[in-house]
């Protein structure tokens, strides 16, 4: 099926089957390795996307369904320098080892700032309650985003 | 894994949806937020031949009060009723429920509509809906037919809806009564283990049985749990019954 979207940024005409998810369009067709497939059934949270602005798993919406619409991965959000104070923060405060959640984390975590500028420990908790880290473990990840709040804040 | 191979059509209309469902026969599946279908068909759970991609339907995604009904549309996010002022001043419960759904990026594509129409049995809404005694508003080629929530829920997965039917819209009665609503979960997100939606004298268990189970606050709990990888059968009736008393005292010590 023949569709138009823009990934960061870029317009993209493409045909693809519709059984391919966006997970593996943007890996496989973009090169865009920074969308982590964990699970493949929506638990882990490691291929965490924006579409239009708004959280999603990459896992679980077709490609087809992104027809017209605007993705954002890691390399984007990276790239605009949109989150460089939040990916200073984890690499200061030690927030990852292996790195296979990160970019989830970092997006789960930028939604929830733009939301919340001074979310408290719980909050931060829940709203990445979504992302599996299975090595770091959550405490170093949840120090970066109220670290990065504050800084934010202007604190 | 990745979804075995199927055709996809995008419908404009709840008309085409409908047409196409007929057309396509019972190995058709309408896909709108996809946060419970896809999944499945990633794990060849489930295996359409046909999606029909109903998510860029138009107006089906309203929150209105329409005289003494709030009206909800099938496409309607959960995040977006997490966050609707008008069901959080009418349906409080129903907001409650709502955070205990899944994740933020699950709620931003999930629909209501979806929810109801999927029929977990661990799901929040359908027991939240029942205990609300909302009526549930789906569309055919014969027209609009209207079905209790109750009556809506008849198994593991399955519903009343005929093959060529689409759930619309579901309406919940005005004023809504004191409510609870807690459940019990391993991890936040998680699938609860018991989950208990009370509006009034109106108690809806979920995760107890193949559907929502709605019992009267006076009556004696009469459940039989199955048992799974989280908890066995008893444990999850003595948690009904703990979820059941937190219910009644929180709504005013009726035991």
């Amino acid at each position: 099926m023949k569709i138009v979207l823009t990934v960061n940024d870029e317009t993209i005409r493409t045909d693809v089957e519709p059984r391919l998810h966006l997970g593996d369009f943007l890996r496989e067709h973009l090169s865009l390795t920074g969308t982590h497939l964990g699970c493949e059934h929506g638990v882990c949270g490691a291929c965490t996307v924006r579409i239009d602005g708004t959280l999603a798993r990459a896992c679980l919406v077709l490609t087809v369904q992104a027809d017209g619409c605007r993705v954002e991965t890691i390399e984007g959000l990276s790239d605009s320098d949109e989150i460089a104070d939040l990916q200073q923060a984890f690499h200061e405060r030690n927030a990852l080892q292996c790195g296979y959640c990160t970019p989830g984390m970092l997006i789960a975590a930028q939604d929830l700032l733009l939301q919340d500028p001074d979310p408290d420990r719980n909050t931060i908790r829940e709203h990445l309650s979504g992302n599996y880290c299975r090595c770091t473990g959550y405490h170093a990840i949840v120090d970066a985003v109220m670290t990065t709040a504050k800084g934010r804040r202007g604190e | 894994m990745k979804a075995p191979a199927f055709d996809y059509i995008r419908v404009a209309t709840v008309a085409e949806a409908c047409a196409a469902l007929g057309q396509h026969g019972p190995d058709a599946r309408l896909l709108a937020g996809g946060q419970s279908l896809l999944p499945a068909m990633n794990l060849r759970l489930a295996s359409p031949s046909v999606l029909i991609d109903i998510g860029r339907i138009q107006g089906l995604d309203g929150i209105e009060v329409h005289h003494d009904r709030l009206r909800i549309g099938a496409l309607v996010r959960h995040e977006t009723a997490l966050r609707d002022a008008t069901i959080a001043s009418h349906v409080p419960l129903l907001t409650e429920a709502l955070r205990h759904v899944a994740h933020p990026a699950i709620r931003a594509r999930g629909t209501i509509g979806g929810n109801l129409a999927h029929a977990d049995p661990a799901s929040e809404l359908p027991a939240c809906m029942v205990a609300l005694n909302a009526v549930i508003e789906v569309t055919s080629p014969r027209g609009t037919r209207r079905i209790a929530a109750e009556a809506f829920f008849t198994g593991l997965f399955q519903t009343a809806l005929q093959p060529d039917e689409m759930l619309a819209t579901v309406e919940i009665p005005l004023p809504t009564p004191a409510w609870f609503f807690q459940e019990i979960a391993r991890r936040s997100g998680d699938y609860a283990i018991v989950g208990l939606a009370v509006s009034g004298d109106r108690l809806a268990f979920f995760s107890v049985a193949d559907r929502p189970v709605l019992r009267q606050a006076t009556a004696a709990l009469d459940l039989d749990p199955p048992g799974d990888l989280q908890a066995t059968g008893p444990m999850r009736r003595h948690l009904a019954g703990v979820l059941r008393d937190r219910a009644l005292f929180a709504l005013g010590g009726r035991t």
